[in-house]
């Protein structure tokens, strides 16, 4: 109790000092693992490759006119990453609708069934599909069927299924919190006015989902656009994306200025088309609170 | 459940009709749409799963689509393979380092965000939530020149102190940076998850024990930390598991001598899934889900033994 009642000045600081202490492991991470790795990366995007891979200072553009000139991952991402995002919502959102409909007991077993797999290993769910999609499995069945060799393996089909396979819970859950929250009796108010089915999901369920179809395609999104273990397994190499590009960069080529300038690029492109989105959506929404007034 | 729909409309109605309407039989419709839908979802989500344990009996002696009947010998060959106990070390340590340091720098830094300003607070929630959302690959090639460009400044000058015989000290990519660069993400997602259980906490209580003249350090060890401790056990399963199965920021950062199980099982792939592939995926499941479930069970006994309420903490940090 001395410190009660001590001066005043010193128990501050001494509260400030604890505060201090409390934060500096997490400041500390985040400055050197987070903050000061990517300003590198910038600075390694300018900068020329050394004799063994290395780098040397520099200042040039050459390693962001190669992203110009070869732009093939870049745009294959971005679609990919669009479609995933919306077959995504696609699937997720009557599941989520499901689920949020659902008994409160049954509803937490749903939930916990959808997020089992989800902490179960990405890598080893994703390689299953090797065995399903394989040789042996769908993709000779099918091939056995027409009796023509059709490859599921390797084509950007596969690569979608993976993404719509291990993205998909990030979709649903936003979703489900936001379903949860809908309040039934605006359903059935919409009915007893007479609304049919459709116009009653667009004009009232839709604007009380659209926080949750939002969060959940960034999340999905943004992942999305780096992602490189599904194209390289399900894609077979074939299915070439960012993620490969920057993976080959660092790992095999160690061409490291390159690889640091189609980072930035990622980065841009990431922020750009959430800020874009964001704007959009934003947009889309307020106009059509308007035309409801 | 068609049946007990219609039935409940025709009770709200004035006049039960004989007949069905058609927006009765459009909800049945629908109904049934959202059944069918969850349950192929479900299937689709666990299929996988089911195939790579299934498949990990398979007692063939080569092939791995061709069943041979039920064995063990996968599991026992898996179990004796040097490299894979090697991995199989090398990931329990690292994940149980991690998960460590992340759960107790996450604890701290939610436990100090709550005493400063506001805008301190929301610089520190930007870098949190960019390290979680912003692409793995990125953290991973972003760590790995960090962790080179320490390197190759560092063993220059190591070289020249030479402290006591042999090989000056020489600074190698390893167990260290992997552990360095799953601590980021981690102490995010625990953050995450205290905060959100400090948020819900009940403060009288903290208040109540302040006015019976409790210091501070009793008051958290008594009423706060308590609380918080089921947020914290689930923090630290999720980053446990999390260490322990990735494979992108891990394949960028590792060193010679750090091979991890997911390393160990991708680099298999590229020869084609084995049996003994799937025996060791099938391991490293059981593994996890027994963590993860395991810790959960807990949570709740904890949970209903001090009456905190049984949450279900290994939901998401999202939302």
């Amino acid at each position: 109790m001395a410190t009660d009642t001590g001066q005043p000045a010193q128990r501050r600081r001494r509260a400030s000092l604890l505060t201090a202490a409390l934060l500096a492991p997490a400041s500390f991470w985040y400055l050197f693992l987070l903050v000061i790795p990517i300003a590198l990366v910038a600075i390694y995007s300018v900068g020329e490759r050394g004799e063994d891979g290395g780098y040397l200072p520099g200042f040039t553009g050459a390693n962001y006119q190669i992203v110009f000139d070869r732009p093939a991952p870049f745009i294959l991402s971005l679609e990919l990453a669009i479609i995933g995002t919306v077959l995504c919502a696609i699937v997720a959102f009557p599941l989520a609708y499901f689920i949020a409909t659902r008994v409160t007991k049954r509803k937490a077993i749903l939930i916990i069934l959808l997020v089992i797999p989800f902490w179960t290993s990405f890598l080893i769910r994703t390689i299953a599909w090797l065995t399903i999609l394989g040789p042996r499995g769908i993709g000779g069945f099918v091939s056995d069927l027409t009796g023509q060799d059709i490859q599921i393996l390797g084509t950007p089909a596969a690569v979608l299924l993976g993404i719509v396979y291990n993205y998909l819970p990030l979709m649903v859950f936003p979703l489900f919190v936001t379903l949860e929250r809908l309040d039934r009796t605006l359903l059935e108010a919409s009915k007893d006015l007479g609304a049919a089915r459709w116009p009653t999901f667009r004009q009232v369920t839709l604007p009380i989902v659209w926080p949750g179809l939002i969060t959940g395609s960034i999340l999905v999104f943004i992942p999305l656009m780096g992602e490189y273990v599904i194209p390289s397994i399900l894609g077979r190499g074939k299915v070439f994306l960012i993620g490969n590009v920057l993976q080959l960069d660092f790992l095999s080529s160690r061409d490291w200025p390159a690889g640091s300038a189609k980072a930035v690029v990622l980065i841009v492109i990431m922020l750009v088309s959430i800020t874009f989105y964001l704007w959009i959506t934003n947009r889309g929404r307020r106009g059509r609170e308007v035309s409801v007034l | 459940m068609s049946a007990i729909a219609s039935s409940g409309k025709a009770a709200v109605a004035p006049a039960p009709k004989p007949s069905k309407t058609a927006r009765d039989r459009t909800s049945a419709a629908v109904e049934f749409f959202f059944r069918a839908e969850a349950l192929l979802v479900y299937v689709f989500l666990f299929l996988p799963i089911v195939i790579v344990v299934v498949f990990s009996f398979n007692g063939t002696s080569r092939n791995v689509e061709n069943w041979q009947g039920v064995s063990l010998r996968w599991y026992q060959a898996a179990l004796a393979d040097s490299s894979i106990q090697k991995a199989l070390w090398n990931s329990a340590t690292i994940a149980l380092i991690n998960g460590i340091l992340a759960t107790t720098f996450g604890t701290m830094a939610a436990l100090g965000l709550q005493r400063v300003h506001s805008r301190f607070r929301l610089a520190f929630d930007a870098l949190t939530y960019i390290s979680i959302i912003i692409p793995e690959i990125v953290i991973a090639l972003a760590s790995l020149i960090l962790f080179a460009t320490f390197r190759d400044i560092a063993n220059p000058i190591l070289a020249t102190v030479q402290i006591g015989p042999g090989k000056p000290f020489h600074i190698q990519l390893g167990q260290w940076s992997i552990i360095a660069a799953h601590v980021l993400f981690n102490t995010s997602l625990v953050l995450l998850l205290v905060r959100a259980r400090l948020s819900g906490m009940d403060r009288t209580l903290v208040e109540a024990s302040g006015d019976l003249f409790a210091t501070p350090w009793r008051t958290f060890r008594q009423i706060t930390f308590p609380q918080l401790l089921p947020a914290i056990v689930a923090g630290f399963l999720l980053a446990f598991t999390f260490s322990f199965d990735d494979y992108v920021i891990t394949s960028f950062v590792s060193g010679p001598g750090s091979q991890t199980l997911p390393l160990y099982i991708y680099g298999q792939t590229k020869q084609g899934i084995t049996p003994l592939t799937n025996a060791v995926a099938a391991l490293m499941l059981v593994l996890t889900l027994g963590v993860l479930l395991g810790g959960q069970y807990l949570i709740n006994r904890q949970g209903r033994r001090s009456g905190l309420g049984d949450d279900n903490p290994i939901g998401l940090p999202t939302a």
